[in-house]
């Protein structure tokens, strides 16, 4: 199946609606949420606990379904895929970089960094050889042949970020990226995704509660009680790291 | 992905080898104890394979197993020789008698009597004396564990004496025997001899053995000798079959064996199910970033069932390797264990470890496919 993409047309919610229910009880998570990301733009989903930012985030990057309202994603309406068009729409479109890194403990930093690629169909050789290339652009030349245990936190961070991005996704998702790890590393991960991730083609949307690293974005976009209370520019002067 | 569901499988060494020992006490249970379900199917007939020379064993119509002892007309023997491509027939008594040893003890046994002239059916596995000392008068051939069960502690030697139907007989030999089904001594006779030995009643012959001449099939010939004799007429094999066919039909050690069998079978499905599940529920968020990262459902299918597989055909190949050297020793150190590992428990033992791994892996299956990938996102 071969789904009409156009990166230019980013990210469009409107009316956004998301219940989960269990058993009797109903809990609305997103309450109308009109959103516009763009391309090349790095937009942060900031505001506190319980506010539905994941559930935001997981309506954006297909791996959940909205109770109503519309979301077209680079220009595919998402909900009305099927299970099976969702998965592939991820595979070739979307990387992720999640809070707990979330990298297969048994496979080495090249092989998880090759993963989206074989799930794309490459073979192993190719995978892993591009992979090596992708490890090597995030500083991590030496360690291509070491577990996730074998690495730190900062380390386990930037495999991740090479793996969401090396099967080049038009949507990078970071899910709480400098959570896990100390105020430095995080501002060098922020670094990174900033380096690397932001292209013309490409919308980037991170979530996070760590003020530190605001002064890194193009949009500030505040969630409260399920929908967007505040959105906000900032000013990226060039060369500029973000630091806050 | 196949490299991938591999690296999970067999990364993480300790769950890997839990998983596999699973499958492998599963596979080593059923293979061992259908083993020796045939080992005890296989004693039933032990008195029919130990009878060399004859491809065709002749009987009275009613007969249903070896032992069903229901006698002929002694001029059958002489009907079977006129039948088109018997090279020779002899007569076999085979009956049960009691023994009065020097003790005052009796034991009873099982008397075979082969033809006088021929001795054809006598055992061949002399371990002491000659056959040939078979045509003295009142000599017997005693098997080696009959030997041991009337003088215990007793070395193997001939000339022992004891008295049956207030006859002397004396033992010019010892013959090895296959373990039987029953666990009296065997006693080997003349014909002849038998016939004093027992109470005399009018109808002394059991079976009448016959030979089939060369290039003739010993099916064929059976078939003409019933067709002309009116008398049952099977192979060794075909014999054998009706056999175990009675045992299989007639006596609980099908329901009592299948019950052990099942329960192994149980046991392996909850112990190997069991790992194999919890394997994949500890790799759930592994499952999870993977279909979150666009991985399809029918290629986690694939996966699981990859894993399963390798499992399954590592834990088939260590539990039958096990069985089969647990049957060896066993059959070293203890001769009363019945244990057969014929191909037909191989293919069983690897049906059930199929069965097995695919049962778990549906469990598993299951649970990852109705696994969503939002879940990732929630730490």
């Amino acid at each position: 199946m071969s789904l009409s993409i156009d990166a230019a047309q980013g990210v469009r919610c409107r009316n956004l609606v998301k219940d989960y229910v269990t058993g009797e009880a109903r809990v609305r998570a997103l309450r109308g949420v009109d959103l516009d990301l763009h391309a090349g733009e790095l937009t942060l989903l900031v505001g506190p606990s319980g506010c539905g930012k994941t559930t935001l985030i997981s309506v954006l990057a297909g791996t959940l379904d909205p109770t109503s309202g519309e979301v077209a994603v680079l220009g595919v309406n998402l909900p009305r895929l099927s299970r099976a068009a969702k998965a592939e729409f991820r595979a070739k479109n979307v990387g992720f970089v999640f809070q707990q890194f979330n990298l297969l403990p048994t496979l080495t930093a090249a092989e998880n960094v090759a993963v989206p690629l074989v799930i794309n169909g490459f073979s192993r050789r190719a995978a892993i050889a591009q992979a090596t290339e992708m490890l090597k652009s995030v500083g991590l030349a030496e360690r291509t042949n070491s577990r996730p245990s074998q690495l730190s936190g900062g380390q386990q961070q930037r495999v991740a970020i090479a793996r969401a991005l090396v099967h080049k996704p038009h949507l990078l998702v970071c899910d709480e990226p400098t959570s896990a790890v100390d105020a430095k590393t995080g501002h060098l991960i922020m670094e990174l995704i900033r380096q690397m991730a932001l292209q013309p083609g490409r919308v980037v949307v991170v979530v996070t509660h760590d003020a530190r690293v605001f002064g890194f974005a193009d949009r500030i976009i505040t969630l409260e009680d399920g929908h967007v209370s505040e959105e906000k520019r900032v000013e990226q002067t060039a060369g500029a790291t973000g630091a806050a | 992905m196949t490299w991938i569901a591999l690296k999970m499988l067999t990364g993480d060494r300790s769950k890997y080898i839990a998983i596999v020992f699973g499958v492998t006490f599963a596979c080593f249970l059923i293979a061992e104890q259908s083993a020796i379900f045939c080992g005890v199917m296989l004693r039933t007939t032990s008195q029919i394979r130990d009878t060399y020379g004859a491809d065709v064993w002749v009987m009275n119509s009613n007969v249903r197993y070896v032992d069903d002892l229901k006698p002929i007309s002694d001029d059958a023997v002489f009907r079977v020789r006129s039948v088109p491509g018997v090279l020779w027939a002899v007569n076999l008594y085979r009956g049960q008698g009691q023994a009065q040893l020097a003790s005052g003890d009796y034991q009873g046994l099982i008397l075979m009597g082969v033809d006088d002239a021929s001795l054809a059916g006598a055992p061949v596995k002399i371990i002491v004396g000659r056959l040939g000392d078979l045509q003295f008068p009142d000599a017997v051939l005693v098997d080696e564990a009959g030997y041991h069960q009337m003088w215990p502690d007793e070395p193997l030697k001939t000339g022992k004496v004891i008295e049956m139907n207030d006859r002397r007989a004396v033992v010019v030999g010892v013959y090895r025997a296959s373990q039987t089904f029953m666990t009296m001594p065997i006693l080997y006779t003349r014909f002849s001899q038998a016939t004093l030995f027992v109470a005399p009643s009018r109808r002394m012959m059991s079976f009448v053995l016959a030979k089939c001449q060369p290039g003739t099939s010993p099916t064929e010939v059976a078939g003409r000798i019933a067709k002309q004799t009116s008398l049952k007429a099977l192979t060794k094999e075909g014999f054998c079959n009706l056999t175990m066919e009675y045992y299989l039909r007639h006596t609980g050690i099908p329901i009592n064996f299948g019950t052990t069998v099942i329960l192994a079978f149980l046991v392996g499905c909850a112990i190997a199910g069991q790992t194999f599940y919890l394997f994949t529920v500890e790799n759930l968020k592994q499952f999870g970033t993977l279909k979150a990262m666009g991985l399809s459902d029918r290629r986690v299918v694939a996966m699981i069932l990859v894993q399963a597989l390798v499992v399954s055909a590592i834990g088939y190949g260590i539990g039958v390797g096990l069985a089969t050297i647990y049957g060896i020793i066993a059959q070293r150190d203890m001769p009363l264990l019945a244990f057969f590992l014929p191909w037909q428990v191989l293919v069983v033992s690897a049906v059930a470890v199929l069965v097995i791994a695919l049962a778990s892996s549906m469990l598993s299956v299951h649970r990852v496919l109705v696994l969503e990938p939002a879940t990732v996102f929630q730490g």
